[in-house]
């Protein structure tokens, strides 16, 4: 649930990137990291293993500016992809407002696509969400591969509620920070609508 | 409003605040912080400015998931004290409340049993006040939704000038 602080005027909200190992989900916070002014952002923490596979969670809060004359921060986390990293996914979800779906468009990883949207939908349902009803948004992510599937049929694959869909390279930067706002929105206008 | 959400008025921060002002002095520690399970920081005293305060409650939050996660493979319900020691710093958390985390960073200049004790008593005091706020969100469920009047203004358009300052 989103943190709304009136003595210092802060809106905090927690996004959480999810989808298969090897997708790009600590990649995307790299870029935003990196092509962020350093006064918008906090540290990148990453917690990973020595071969920079993340272990436990990788952790960048932003600050995206002012609404309503309240201070917008969003703490973006990445949960580890492997399948055997079950219960550092679970964990991460608690409290979390939005998520993006990191999925990645070599054909060869549909399943291990598939396989990561059922592991969230289960994960949710166990932190006491909906995949359904909560904020979320589709990024097919390694556009820039030659093996990466049409967009649109690996959409029909992964698509579960007609969520905003993006289309990224995140080795190159692009469409990680259009995924950042589509998810940002999704997130404020759902605060909107449950107030 | 889910029943993991908690809504602290300006009088319970203050109460909160006290309490941490309170332990920070008489355990003699540099920094004292209140975090929810979530990662979020909720209150803090001491010398906040030195240290990377948004990166410390996240880390200690994934800290006591992770702690939780070894207690229930034990079938404990949970670890309600970690310790980590260093060469000159050292971190007590502990959990209060069931909900929030206290932390607690010291050093040589302390003991480990002065801020045992401390957190101890402070934990008393720290329970009541969630007590006492979750029940009055229980009797007056109206009076916790001084949030609404604020998203209820937020426009498309405001949402679109984000990003762009």
């Amino acid at each position: 649930m989103a943190f709304v602080d009136f003595a210092s005027r802060e809106i905090h909200c927690k996004i959480v990137y999810y989808g298969p190992g090897l997708g790009g989900k600590t990649k995307n916070l790299q870029v935003l990291h990196a092509r962020t002014c350093p006064s918008r952002r906090g540290q990148l923490l990453s917690l990973a293993t020595e071969t920079e596979r993340t272990l436990f969670f990788d952790f960048l809060p932003l600050d995206v500016g002012s609404l309503k004359g309240f201070r917008t921060r969003l703490h973006l986390y990445s949960v580890p992809g492997q399948v055997f990293y079950d219960a550092a996914r679970r964990a991460l979800l608690a409290g979390v407002d939005g998520i993006v779906f990191v999925a990645d468009s070599q054909a060869a990883r549909l399943p291990a696509n598939v396989e990561s949207i059922r592991n969230l939908e289960k994960n949710l349902r166990h932190a006491g969400y909906d995949l359904g009803t909560i904020p979320y948004v589709l990024q097919l992510n390694k556009r820039d591969l030659p093996s990466a599937m049409p967009a649109g049929e690996l959409a029909r694959h992964l698509s579960i509620k007609g969520e905003p869909t993006l289309e990224a390279a995140a080795a190159t930067g692009a469409g990680v920070f259009e995924t950042l706002k589509a998810i940002a929105r999704e997130v404020l206008l759902d605060l909107r609508r449950r107030r | 409003m889910s029943p993991a959400d908690l809504v602290l008025f300006e009088e319970d921060f203050r109460r909160l605040q006290q309490v941490l002002r309170k332990l920070r002095v008489e355990s003699d520690a540099s920094v004292v912080l209140l975090v929810d399970k979530n990662g979020q920081r909720i209150a803090s005293v001491g010398d906040v400015d030195a240290l990377d305060m948004t990166a410390l409650a996240s880390l200690t939050a994934g800290n006591v998931a992770a702690t939780d996660g070894l207690a229930r493979v034990l079938g404990e319900r949970e670890f309600s004290v970690l310790l980590h020691e260093g060469e000159k710093e050292n971190i007590h958390v502990s959990i209060v409340a069931r909900r929030v985390i206290l932390v607690v960073i010291f050093s040589d200049r302390s003991s480990l049993g002065l801020v045992r004790l401390r957190v101890r008593q402070a934990a008393a005091e720290l329970d009541v006040t969630f007590r006492e706020v979750a029940e009055r969100m229980e009797r007056e469920p109206v009076l916790h939704s001084g949030i609404e009047p604020l998203l209820a203004e937020i426009t498309d358009e405001d949402i679109d000038r984000l990003f762009s300052e």
